[in-house]
């Protein structure tokens, strides 16, 4: 027999937790869903639109009836939970119905407050927070005149606004004398409310309402100071309190809310809670992106994987009304000592502010322009350091250089047939309707749905703005901790970490260590796997050729039509006569149908059939090539310039410095791709400074530069020392590499590593800290020694011959 | 029918990867799985035909390494929110050689 699983609460939390058990064991449970409104679950922060007309009920349904059958799932709409009978271990609803459970999830969200007032009873004084409010005050609107929305937090202003939008009178009554103050500071707040004004929206501020008046019906508001006003509706909107009387009731421990633990269990095990009904760590959130969170936790704990803990969440706020842009998170008001950064331009109505402590942002208020919140808000949650581009950094993201996109930033304004996704050719209407009609919330749904941003990576940014306005803060911006793939709930470093520490030194060590969810992995996690122990325990661990990308594993790089290309080293771009003869030979013998010059300082050779590979290396080899690693997550390339040899301006020896950089690096495996060069003055014809490890030559010595990138996001190198010697640039060259490769995410380039981590903290650990430097440099050098072996040498002579022969029918 | 055609040794086709057998209707791609099962699918994917053989083999699917779809080995049909399918052919596995059915 299954377990028996209850769901109180057919809200956005309960149900979110039940897709995501569904998805990790559909089968462990018989699930029953109680909920107290006569609908299957839907969007309820999408009720602003509805209220607004923008919107109808069908286009906010999330979970129709038909799901709950498919997934068999047993759904009492419209039938409360009345009381948990613990002992028996089950409910009782309104209409007698009683249900056996093993698990209980608690889900039961809040209740708008009412104030307690006078006259608070009369027709026509409600809240705002489900179906049938809304239906009341569409209702309303029709028949009546005038409408007065205490509250002027976000829910209000947007009944207010809705309520405008039908036609009433609307005027809104705040406490404070700023709106939004739990969201906005002053000048925020000041232009919100003049924007308001403007569209017809009445203030009442500094007002504390004393008593509704009326007889059946309200029809006017009396305040503290005397003063009334005629009121047909009255809408509260002043804050929500956690549902939790039916916890009480069964002896639940409850606070504000249902206080939970990190697996959001309550002091009951059996019984779960997640949603706006919990307190967590002493925090109830009333949005939707840490119920998500919380969510996931304990679904993942009801499919019995007890990996995942939920630590609490940073929220953002994005206000709902059609043309007005309001964004706010973190601690937007300035403590002592806190630096503010501040850009207003009165005349467009645009006003960002930063809150930033120890170069990491700490709070973000922005009005007007709100493009680059959801980046702030990365930046605030991730904790980077913003040293190196806080100049610029009010300018926006695009400001950084992102070549791809040039000033295409305005997501909002794009039309639906404009590119977002330049790698998959997605446009943005494909996103906007694949996030309505499928029902996506998360950057994960949209990459799966659609491919948008699913492989270069430089239209996150875009894709992310495009949920955030399509769903409004219904989505969930990506969790500050990022699992590796769906097969773990682990984070790369996570992963690192373990397989230094616990001296994992197998791929199913790691995994079953790590408690992995799937057997052998996927195409995401294997080849990360893979390169951590390679990196880790040279000379130790095998490399796993299943667990590579084609391309490693054939040593060639892939090609449309599944012919590979060949391309030899060229150590610092040289090359001999003898070389190049050797190379025609080649040619010719296989027939190669294209051979290009690369920007990489090396020839390619198009067009090769698998089954050839192996007999032109053999060639090659004897020629005396070895593999380029064109293809590799691996040292690519030592671009070079001319240098003092011939160079009328050449300060040292560019070229053969650069030979002596890609003798000492070639061979090995990184996270990903690496590229080197050495420029002979700082004419810096060799590009040096959009490399990952780039030296510019002077007279005195040599400059190091780092955590360079010329491809998708130009990113110029940032400036690690100078050295005097070329011993020196070997030595932090080494160093810098190693740090790389043993602390970089797999598929991370030097260029978002550095970001990530900050300058500062590679400076201290490689210039500042000899020893360091000189250790690093070692393990550097050690692994060298096991992976300077040529791997198409290796494969002319016949290793891994099976992948390179076709079977041939035998019977 | 029943027209079976003896490929390899099960030991010639690597764990977790995959064999091109070439035919007179095109590439077929045998793959085998950690548990020593074996399948066999047209080898092209049906986003834009890549060569399923070169892709990473996990559980029972195949990641197409051109654009990384994500390929079911059983009902060669794109798993996820990909939609498209591949032809198949039924094996066997007897005293350690490998058959495929060819029509
Ligand atoms: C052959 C070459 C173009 C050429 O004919 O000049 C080339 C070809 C490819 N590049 Fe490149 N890149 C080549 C130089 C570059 C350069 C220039 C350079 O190295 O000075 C860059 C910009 C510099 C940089 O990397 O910072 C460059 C930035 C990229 C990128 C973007 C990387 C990034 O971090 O933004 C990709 C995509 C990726 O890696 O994900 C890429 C990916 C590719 C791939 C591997 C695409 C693929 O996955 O199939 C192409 C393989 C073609 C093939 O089959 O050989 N290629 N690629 C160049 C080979 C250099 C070499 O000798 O090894
Ligand atoms: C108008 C509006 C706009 C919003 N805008 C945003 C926004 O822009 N961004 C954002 O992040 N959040 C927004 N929110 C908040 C967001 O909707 C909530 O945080 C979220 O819905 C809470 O989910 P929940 O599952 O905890 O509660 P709910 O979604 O309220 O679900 C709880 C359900 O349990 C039912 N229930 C209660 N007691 C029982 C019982 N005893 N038996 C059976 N059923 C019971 C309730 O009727 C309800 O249907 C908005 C909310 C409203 C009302
Ligand atoms: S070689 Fe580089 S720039 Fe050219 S098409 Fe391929 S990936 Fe794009
Ligand atoms: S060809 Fe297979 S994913 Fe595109």
């Amino acid at each position: 027999m299954k377990e028996s699983l209850v769901l109180v609460g057919n809200g956005m939390a309960g149900l979110r937790t039940l897709e995501e058990l569904l998805k990790l064991d559909a089968d462990r449970y018989d699930i029953t869903v109680f909920g107290s409104e006569p609908y299957p679950n839907y969007n309820r922060i999408m009720l602003s639109p509805v209220l607004a007309s923008e919107k109808t009920i069908d286009d906010i349904i999330l979970n129709s009836n038909e799901w709950y059958a498919e997934n068999n799932i047993t759904l009492h709409s419209g039938d409360a939970v009345k009381e948990i009978d613990r002992v028996n271990r089950q409910v009782i609803s309104e209409s007698g119905k009683q249900v056996q459970y093993d698990r209980l999830l608690l889900a039961t969200g809040s209740d708008p407050f009412i104030i307690p007032i006078p006259g608070a009873d009369k027709d026509g004084v409600l809240g705002f927070r489900d179906i049938a409010d809304v239906d009341t005050m569409l209702d309303a609107a029709k028949n009546y005149k005038n409408a007065v929305v205490i509250g002027g937090g976000l829910l209000g202003l947007e009944a207010a606004n809705g309520l405008m939008k039908n036609g009433m009178n609307v005027t809104v009554v705040h406490l404070l004398d700023t709106l939004m103050e739990r969201q906005l500071d002053k000048p925020a707040a000041d232009l919100l409310q003049a924007s308001l004004r403007q569209r017809g929206m009445n203030f009442l501020m500094q007002a504390q309402t004393a008593e509704i008046l009326g007889d059946e019906r309200v029809n006017a508001v009396r305040f503290s100071d005397g003063n009334e006003i005629e009121a047909d509706l009255v809408v509260m909107a002043v804050g929500i309190r956690p549902n939790i009387e039916l916890a009480q009731k069964a002896g639940i421990y409850c606070d504000r809310g249902i206080v939970v633990n990190d697996t959001m269990q309550t002091y009951d095990p059996k019984i779960y809670s997640v949603g706006e009904c919990v307190q967590h760590r002493n925090v109830c959130y009333g949005l939707v992106a840490p119920l998500f969170e919380q969510a996931r936790v304990a679904a993942n704990h009801l499919a019995l994987l007890g990996i995942g803990k939920y630590e609490g969440s940073v929220t953002s706020t994005k206000l709902k009304v059609t043309g007005i842009d309001l964004f706010s998170a973190g601690e937007f008001n300035e403590e002592e000592g806190d630096e503010v950064l501040l850009m207003q331009d009165p005349s467009q109505n645009v006003y960002k502010k930063l809150v930033i402590r120890d170069n990491r942002i700490k709070g973000a208020v922005m009005f007007g322009d709100t493009m680059d919140g959801t980046w702030y808000f990365q930046l605030l949650r991730e904790g980077t350091d913003i040293s190196s581009f806080r100049s610029t950094i009010l300018m926006g993201q695009h400001d950084l250089g992102d070549a791809g996109h040039g000033d295409e930033t305005r997501v909002a304004a794009l039309s639906d047939d404009a590119e977002i996704c330049g790698c998959n050719g997605v446009c943005k209407g494909d996103i906007v309707n694949a996030i309505q009609t499928k029902g996506l919330f998360t950057l994960d749904d949209v990459r799966a749905h659609t491919k948008a941003s699913s492989s270069c990576g430089s239209c996150t940014g875009l894709v992310e703005s495009i949920l955030a306005s399509t769903v409004g803060e219904g989505y969930s911006a990506a969790p500050s901790k990022q699992p590796v793939c769906g097969c773990t709930e682990h984070s790369h470093d996570e992963v690192i970490q373990a397989i230094h520490e616990h001296e994992l030194k197998s791929m199913q060590a790691a995994r079953d260590f790590l408690e992995w969810k799937t057997p052998d992995g996927c195409a995401t996690c294997r080849p990360a796997l893979n390169y951590y122990l390679l990196a880790r325990w040279p000379g130790e661990y095998t490399d796993d050729a299943q667990s590579r990308f084609i391309n490693e594993r054939a040593h060639g790089n892939i090609q449309k039509d599944g012919t590979y290309s060949v391309v030899p080293r060229m150590f610092g771009g040289l090359v001999t006569p003898n070389e190049l003869r050797a190379i025609a030979d080649v040619c010719d013998k296989f027939d190669v149908p294209e051979m290009k010059v690369t920007g990489g300082q090396r020839i390619d050779m198009f067009g090769i059939q698998k089954e050839d590979l192996p007999a032109m290396w053999k060639d090659l080899s004897d020629a005396g090539f070895v593999s380029g690693h064109a293809y590799g997550k691996a040292l690519r390339t030592c671009k070079t310039c001319a240098g003092k040899n011939w160079c009328r301006f050449g300060t040292q020896d560019s070229t053969g410095l650069g030979v002596k950089l890609e003798d000492l690096t070639w061979g090995s495996w990184m996270p990903h791709k690496y590229k080197l060069a050495v420029s002979g003055c700082p004419r810096n014809c060799a590009e040096a400074t959009i490399k990952d490890f780039g030296v510019v030559c002077v007279d005195s010595g040599y400059e190091l530069h780092v955590g360079g990138n010329g491809g998708i996001k130009v990113r110029v190198t940032d400036f690690l020392c100078k050295v005097e010697t070329e011993e020196q640039v070997l030595e932090y060259c080494g160093a810098f590499t190693q740090m790389y490769r043993e602390q970089a995410h797999y598929l991370e380039r030097t260029a978002p590593w550095v970001e990530r981590v900050s300058l500062g903290y590679i400076k201290m650990h490689i210039v500042d800290d000899e020893a360091n430097r000189k250790e690093l440099y070692e393990r550097f050098k050690y692994g060298q020694k096991f992976s300077q072996i040529d791997p198409w040498k290796e494969r002319a002579e016949g290793q891994e011959a099976n992948e390179f022969t076709p079977l041939q029918i035998a019977g | 029918m029943n027209n079976w055609i003896q490929v390899t040794d099960l030991k010639e086709i690597p764990k977790l990867g995959s064999r091109i057998v070439k035919t007179a209707e095109g590439d077929i791609a045998i793959f085998r799985t950690a548990h020593d099962e074996v399948f066999a699918l047209r080898d092209a994917c049906p986003h834009k035909q890549g060569p399923l053989s070169q892709g990473i083999v996990h559980g029972t699917s195949v990641t197409c390494p051109m654009h990384n779809w994500k390929i079911d080995l059983a009902s060669g049909e794109a798993l996820g929110a990909d939609e498209g399918c591949t032809n198949t052919y039924q094996t066997k596995i007897e005293e350690g050689q490998v058959y495929i059915q060819i029509k």
